[in-house]
């Protein structure tokens, strides 16, 4: 596995251990992709969906199931996911753009409309990117959403940005 | 007359605070004892949000928690002495503590106690190669203190080495805290810890060198770390000539494991046993979280490295089985409370990285069961000798 040998997920990895949204929920917008492929003790996503779109169940080990069908995009799993394991993608954000939401828990924080360097699960830079958004209320405690607009065809492999000099 | 007191607690991190507010919650006369100048332990310096259960505050940063366990142990009246070392465990259960930190005034106090809980915690392991005692080499440990409790980056470019949950943790700590990691190393094909852990410092783009280690770390002329040598391994991690190679950096991190502290329970005679996936020399236990010696209890780090919640949950059983055995709860209300907590540490080891951690601990309370049976009165005065310790 790539994620032990290597420290990253490879996407046919992620999506043969956890069930990923169909093609049909991602044309309705947001949704949780939650890349969590651990059985490791940990639970705080399953109460934080208020829609009880994430289930793990005992024991507490198991890894999340999502109900995309029942998942509306809100983010506020992301921020509760001590692992910063989840992200949201909106594959129906324009004909030709996506957008990725993901957590971001450094200094400088972007700021929405700015340029960047979007990067994959390796850290590589796969395309440019706008920042759209980024939501940092004192309930997500420290643990900022960051939604990018890249182009559509990245949209399963952007996770992250590349971050500015401060 | 010495100071009497129910209970001394020895450690004042997760298992020590959880002990002493379930104590102090029955209505036993707890003293806290800490060596550092803080109450939490490690817990002030984990400011990732923490793992386990949402029931017991997973999702939440250390640091608060921390400060919540010390809240909850002043509310139930819990004195904690800080700066404070016990530096002896006496026949009789006295225990002598030196009060008052370097460079002030100090005081031996001894205090007579009824129960003796020690969680002391781990510390650090170290690996060596040439140049390990160069300036600027440290544990992984160390620097997550310098950057989360007093703010000081210890250096600009990071080699860290172990990817352990540790070296993992640290690592994307010190880029937030402004260092740039270099690169993490890792003797072992397979990453230690956490997927979840490495998947934030790969996609930030830091190199994790696997089947590496460091061979040696070169001075600058200032007499601090200038550049890190590494090498591949083989399968037995020998170093493979002709695969060096060197990284610019000023600080090195040993995330190389903890050995549990658990000197204390040596001084009462206490039984040991030996175990690689636990660290180290434990204090055997039963299910009371009682050593061999009726009366001293252990809990957390100090019966095998784990983490945070597991010592949480050990802690709650040593407090409630000591205030148990004092009278101050019903045996009957304990037993349940005591299978509910039990039943919570068997889910927070299950899983790839806990079945070994459930496995040990379930072969040691049945190596207790079987050696020792039930805890002996200690030794008196007359019985002791010198201690190998």
């Amino acid at each position: 596995m790539s994620i032990v040998n290597q420290g990253y997920l490879e996407y046919e990895e992620l999506a043969a251990i956890q069930k990923l949204p169909t093609n049909e929920r991602y044309e309705k917008g947001p949704v949780a992709v939650i890349e969590c492929v651990q059985e490791i003790p940990c639970n705080p996503c399953e109460s934080a969906c208020k829609f009880g779109a994430i289930t793990i169940g005992e024991p507490i080990t198991n890894l999340p199931i999502v109900a995309h069908d029942q998942c509306s995009g809100c983010g506020v799993c992301v921020s509760k996911c001590s692992g910063l394991a989840i992200f949201i993608v909106n594959k129906a954000y324009s004909e030709t753009t996506a957008t990725v939401g993901f957590p971001y828990e450094y200094v400088p924080m972007p700021e929405a409309l700015e340029e960047v360097m979007a990067l994959n699960r390796k850290g590589e830079v796969v395309c440019t990117g706008k920042i759209v958004k980024v939501m940092n209320p004192p309930s997500f405690d420290h643990t900022p959403l960051v939604t990018v607009e890249i182009p559509k065809e990245f949209a399963d492999e952007v996770r992250n940005i590349k971050r500015r000099e401060s | 007359m010495l100071q009497e007191k129910d209970i001394v607690v020895v450690g004042a991190g997760p298992a020590g605070l959880a002990a002493a507010i379930e104590a102090g919650k029955a209505g036993a006369s707890v003293l806290l004892v800490d060596v550092n100048l803080k109450a939490g332990g490690q817990l002030f310096k984990q400011i990732h949000k923490f793992f386990g259960s949402s029931a017991h505050q997973s999702g939440t940063r250390g640091f608060d928690i921390g400060t919540k366990l010390v809240t909850q142990a002043m509310e139930h009246g819990v004195e904690i002495w800080l700066g404070s070392a016990v530096i002896g465990l006496f026949p009789g259960m006295k225990v002598a503590i030196e009060k008052g930190v370097d460079g002030s005034e100090k005081e031996v106090i001894t205090i007579q106690a009824k129960k003796i809980i020690v969680a002391t915690g781990a510390s650090e392991n170290v690996i060596r190669f040439k140049g390990w005692t160069t300036p600027g080499v440290m544990g992984a440990g160390a620097a997550q203190t310098m950057i989360n409790v007093n703010h000081v980056k210890p250096g600009k470019k990071v080699v860290m080495l172990g990817t352990g949950n540790v070296g993992l943790i640290v690592s994307y700590q010190l880029m937030q805290a402004g260092c740039e990691v270099v690169g993490l190393v890792e003797a072992a094909g397979k990453i230690g810890g956490y997927a979840v852990h490495a998947a934030k410092i790969k996609r930030a783009g830091i190199p994790i060198y696997m089947n590496h280690t460091i061979i040696e770390v070169k001075p600058g002329v200032d007499g601090c770390v200038e550049k890190v040598v590494l090498a591949k391994v083989d399968e037995t991690f020998q170093p493979i000539e002709g695969t060096e190679l060197e990284i610019e950096a000023d600080t090195v991190a040993l995330a190389a494991g903890l050995k549990p502290s658990a000197e204390l329970p040596k001084l009462m005679k206490c039984d040991y046993t030996f175990s690689g996936v636990f660290g180290g020399s434990i204090p055997l236990h039963n299910e009371n979280m009682e050593t061999s010696i009726e009366g001293i209890y252990v809990a957390g780090d100090t019966t095998g490295v784990e983490e945070a919640n597991t010592a949480l949950e050990e802690g709650k059983i040593a407090g409630l089985c000591a205030a148990c055995s004092l009278g101050y709860l019903p045996v009957s209300e304990v037993e349940v409370l005591k299978k509910e907590i039990w039943n919570r540490l068997e889910a927070l080891r299950m899983g790839p990285f806990g079945e070994r951690r459930l496995a040990e601990k379930g072969k040691m309370i049945v190596e207790y069961a079987e050696k020792i049976g039930a805890p002996s009165k200690e030794m008196t005065m007359e019985g002791y000798d010198y201690v190998d310790c």
